[in-house]
């Protein structure tokens, strides 16, 4: 029977740090990409947003998001956002937490992602978010940069792609 | 190598325009379920609902509650005693950008208990939806229909059914 669920490829960062968790050569064999993210990043704050670089570029992202911090909720269209992490001031050894599903990466069509964000640290103020994103490309997709929007990425942050093949 | 434990049952690209697609003979041999949905409608203007269908059962045995955001302000509704599920809120059909949905079926073929169902719907564009959805009955599931609420679904949607064995 066919693998549908595999693992791509993990990154792990290591003691001095990283600017961005990074994806290269992605193969097109598959048929939709799915992202596991645990990070914490440098800057004195208690979370900030992991934002997305698809194809070596920046532009083109859109985003509906709905979010709630412990004691509302709201929606904003924060473009770029993929990811959550918490800083430098948030509870010490809590991670940020995001998955994130790219269905139909390779195809012909502009790139549409669903991402699940949380910063749970036991702390009064602790963002859920619910992420609708889009990148409007139509090139497969074949790289995937990750980096937090302030500071860089600690040790021990990790992100894992993994391919999910719709073979019957 | 270890025993696979979640599996492609079905998958459908449309090579043209189509009312709706179903998936049948789903075996009863997985634990849960994941359905992922791009899709695109045909016509301008739009803003067409996705429904989902169990077992050909058009009662009203059907309820969701729904959290969504528009990208402006964040609400929380539900719909009763329906003849279907809404499958999303914000993130509705268009022709211009591709709407996402990923489906969760849990314990779809015990005989015992009614189905639940979680869910997102995405359209950057409009917003983001998460839903969770519930048929009233305590058959097991062996077909799912994606309806519209009107016209037809685009020529490159896409619609993949998962099967996750617990086991």
């Amino acid at each position: 029977m066919a693998l549908t669920y595999q693992a791509i490829a993990t990154v792990t960062v290591g003691s001095g740090g990283a600017a961005s968790m990074a994806f290269s050569s992605i193969p097109a064999t598959y048929t939709d990409l799915l992202i596991k993210i645990s990070a914490r990043h440098t800057t004195s704050e208690t979370s900030n947003d992991i934002l997305a670089t698809f194809n070596g570029s920046t532009s083109s992202f859109t985003a509906r998001r709905l979010y709630g911090d412990g004691s509302s909720a709201a929606s904003d269209t924060n473009a770029r956002t993929i990811g959550l992490t918490v800083g430098a001031s948030a509870t010490a050894s809590t991670f940020g937490n995001s998955e994130v599903y790219i269905p139909n990466y390779a195809g012909s069509n502009n790139k549409s992602y669903s991402a699940d964000q949380l910063g749970e640290t036991n702390a009064t103020l602790a963002y859920a978010i619910l992420n609708a994103g889009l990148r409007s490309d139509t090139s497969a997709i074949t790289s995937i940069s990750l980096a937090p929007a302030s500071g860089n990425f600690v040790q021990y942050s990790t992100a894992t792609l993994y391919g999910i093949k719709n073979t019957v | 190598m270890p025993t696979p434990t979640y599996n492609c049952i079905a998958t459908t690209t449309l090579s043209s325009a189509q009312s709706s697609v179903t998936f049948s003979s789903i075996p009863g041999t997985y634990t849960d379920l994941v359905v992922v949905i791009q899709a695109f409608w045909t016509t301008v203007p739009s803003n067409m609902y996705i429904y989902m269908q169990l077992n050909s059962d058009t009662g009203s045995n059907y309820s969701t509650t729904i959290l969504s955001g528009d990208g402006s302000s964040a609400l929380s509704t539900r719909f009763s005693n329906r003849t279907n599920m809404n499958m999303d809120y914000a993130a509705t059909l268009v022709d211009e950008e591709p709407t996402q949905r990923n489906i969760n079926i849990m314990n779809y073929s015990n005989t015992t208990t009614y189905k639940t169902a979680i869910w997102r719907s995405n359209r950057a564009g409009a917003g983001t939806d998460a839903m969770v959805g519930m048929w009233r009955s305590t058959a097991a599931i062996t077909t799912i229909l994606f309806d519209l609420e009107a016209g037809d679904y685009a020529s490159g949607s896409t619609f993949s059914l998962y099967g996750i064995k617990a086991e």
